[in-house]
């Protein structure tokens, strides 16, 4: 075989790789519409948002973007022509509808209140998760198996069963809308997910590594830091992101624990539409704004997942 | 370097007995070799003295102290592992200083440096040291791992199997090295194995373990002459010992059941046992001749060509002196060899 037409056994063919391609194109693309109409939406005006047939090519306006940020009241044209001369960009495009910017809408605080929820009952999840998963994987821990079970078991419901208990706990405690509550609960939830993933992943990290280190002077502890926790990164990035995107899209608890201080995104988005009449295009920019943390998140983490873990330096 | 002492220790997973009622001393300097077949307890014996599993009974003493209840980092071992002996996340370099900078015994870098650089030398992975170590071949990285033993200066050294992953060529050459380097250090090292001619020439004594007893300990030219029963007898020289029901030979000594004889000591002549030739195996310098004696199957040693043909009519002298005899038990029946003929 000549050099260039040589190629491994394992390395797919040309048409394989490009059927592969338009294959994976076509589904991506699938998947991408209703996405993509939530971000077209989002530039759209209410009145285009709604109209028969949709349009594809429009001229893209930014109210729905004011609209989700700010509370707006209807005025009568005698009072408009009383105003001075709009101020900002945002005042111009308001007052096109008769309507003046009567303040911030509670969007900004409900969205941070989502980001403090969602990655800190994420990074709860994770630091737990991986020190039992290390402790279930490495340790003679007594009753382990039923301790596995038994935390297993916490997700053998949907976590909306027990709704009530912890709506009624929660008021009892007062953590009933509260950051600590929420965080905690949601690390509750996910907790189980996280020990069961990141068990699987220290299984694979032969002992081998962190007794050689034992054995050149670390302790247990030092050795988890410098050999364990480098090995398992794939693995509590995989956790982290399946953690986070269950917080961050929670809505069921949200609604019913959380009305005012601490509020997530998720129950918060319907509500805009109630504001003044069907505004399709403030919930679809709400929505693709919710969307971006994720997005980047799973963007920044991409390399460890699809990294795998390595076995390369495996004598055998 | 320090002397090494196990003393009756024993060691259970669930139902099996992974090592028990084992005593060895290894001297201070002294390279022992522990060799036994997949399964005998030759890792466990390891990880016993390195502290990384913990004795069901008995004492091990590294320099005198009982350090049967210390923790591993402060048993001043270095061992190389059977496998996975190497971060994938680290460089070379990083691999090798690894032992150095831990906080039992943190050294400066620039210390640490000129060690590295001078076991990376030894080693003949000099170049190699700003790769990672997933990028090394098979012997590279069984190199990087006996360095990233011998950086330290430990009270022993403990290898699982350090050259089992290598090509003969390379195995030959890193054996060479590795005796070399523990005579000038004097290292005490415990050696396991299930190669026997590594075992016969790195072993200043080895160890034969047999589902976790030890059977025999001593010189390698004692366990070759003198094996104390026939699976020591077995374990050691290649082809391998030639076992003959006694009586095929005439009875030599009473109790004997069973006679071995080395290959090398069959002489093919005219007088003697009458057998046929079932092959013969070239192998350059020597060659190997299966005979056929009742249906039983011999392996002669012969040195330069054979002039045989299969099929072949020959006669087999087996020289008295030489023949290890046997009980019903497989154990050696002490005197065989001193008997008249
Ligand atoms: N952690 C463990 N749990 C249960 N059984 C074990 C464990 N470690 C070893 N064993 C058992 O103990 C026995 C001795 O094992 P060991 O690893 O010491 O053998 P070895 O002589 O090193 O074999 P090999 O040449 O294949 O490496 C085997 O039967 C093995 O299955
Ligand atoms: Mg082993």
């Amino acid at each position: 075989m000549s050099p260039d037409t040589a190629r491994s056994v394992v390395e797919p063919g040309a048409t394989a790789k490009l059927l592969a391609a338009v294959l994976v194109a076509a589904y991506a693309l699938v998947a991408l519409i209703p996405i993509v109409w939530i971000v077209l939406t989002s530039f759209k005006t209410p009145s285009a948002a709604i109209a028969y047939p949709p349009s594809v090519l429009f001229s893209p306006s930014l109210e729905g973007y004011v609209n989700v940020f700010t509370q707006r009241t209807r005025q009568t044209p005698e009072y408009m022509a009383s105003l001075p001369p709009p101020e900002t960009w945002y005042d111009a495009l308001v007052r096109s509808r008769n309507m003046v910017i009567a303040g911030p809408s509670r969007f900004a605080e409900r969205y941070w209140n989502s980001i403090i929820i969602g990655f800190g009952s994420t990074f709860l999840a994770v630091f737990l998760g991986t020190l039992a998963a290390y402790a279930f994987s490495r340790f003679r821990v007594p009753l382990k198996d039923d301790l596995l079970f038994f935390i297993l078991s916490t997700r053998m419901m949907p976590p909306i069963a027990v709704a009530i208990p912890i709506f009624l706990m929660y008021r009892t405690l007062g953590l009933s809308d509260t950051h600590l509550g929420m965080i905690l609960l949601y690390t509750a939830v996910n907790l189980s997910l996280s020990v069961w993933l990141l068990k699987g992943f220290m299984d694979e990290i032969p002992r081998e590594y962190e007794e050689a280190a034992l054995v050149d002077g670390y302790s247990r502890f030092q050795a988890f830091l410098k050999v364990v926790l480098p090995q398992a990164v794939t693995g509590i990035a995989a956790t982290a992101i399946f953690c986070l995107i269950f917080a961050w899209n929670e809505y069921a608890f949200a609604l019913l624990l959380t009305s005012g201080n601490a509020q997530t995104a998720p129950p918060f988005i319907p509500t805009i539409i109630g504001e003044g009449g069907l505004d399709w295009p403030a919930v679809a920019a709400g929505t693709t704004m919710f969307l971006v943390p994720i997005l980047v998140f799973t963007v920044l983490l991409r390399r460890h997942l699809l990294r795998g873990i390595t076995f390369g330096a495996v004598r055998k | 370097m320090a002397e090494v002492a196990l003393e009756r220790v024993a060691k259970r997973f669930g139902d099996v007995q992974a090592v028990a009622e084992l005593s060895l001393t290894v001297g201070a300097g002294e390279l022992l070799v522990l060799l036994g077949a997949s399964g005998a307890g030759k890792t466990t014996t390891l990880r016993l003295v390195a502290g990384l599993e913990r004795l069901d009974a008995g004492t091990v003493r590294i320099a005198g102290r009982d350090v049967s209840r210390a923790a591993p980092a402060e048993r001043d071992v270095a061992f190389v592992f059977q496998q996975y002996s190497l971060y994938p996340h680290y460089s070379v370099y990083d691999n090798l200083a690894f032992p150095l900078r831990s906080p039992l015994r943190r050294m400066a870098e620039d210390a640490i440096r000129r060690r590295v650089g001078e076991i990376a030398e030894t080693l003949r992975i000099a170049h190699k040291l700003d790769s990672r170590a997933t990028q090394l071949s098979g012997g590279e990285m069984q190199r990087v791992a006996i360095g990233r033993a011998l950086v330290r200066e430990p009270a022993c050294f403990l290898m699982d199997e350090p050259l089992s992953s290598l090509d003969a060529k390379l195995r030959e050459d890193l054996r060479i090295e590795l005796k070399r380097i523990q005579r000038e250090l004097g290292a005490t090292i415990l050696y396991v194995t299930h190669d026997q001619i590594e075992a016969m020439t790195l072993g200043d004594r080895i160890g034969v373990l047999e589902a976790g007893r030890l059977i025999q300990v001593g010189t390698p030219r004692e366990l070759y002459e003198r094996p104390a029963s026939v699976v020591v007898a077995r374990r050691l020289g290649s082809p391998p010992i030639n076992l003959l029901p006694a009586a095929l030979v005439g009875q030599i000594v009473p109790a004997a059941a069973t006679l071995g004889v080395r290959p090398e000591d069959i002489r093919i002549g005219t007088v003697g046992l009458p057998a046929r030739v079932a092959a013969v195996e070239a192998l350059g310098a020597e060659t190997v001749v299966a005979l056929d004696i009742a249906g039983t199957l011999l392996h002669a040693l012969i040195s330069g060509e054979a002039d045989l043909v299969p099929g072949a009519g020959v006669h087999l002298e087996l020289p008295r002196e030489r023949l290890i005899a046997f009980d019903g038990a497989g154990r050696r029946v002490v005197g065989a060899e001193s008997l008249p003929a």
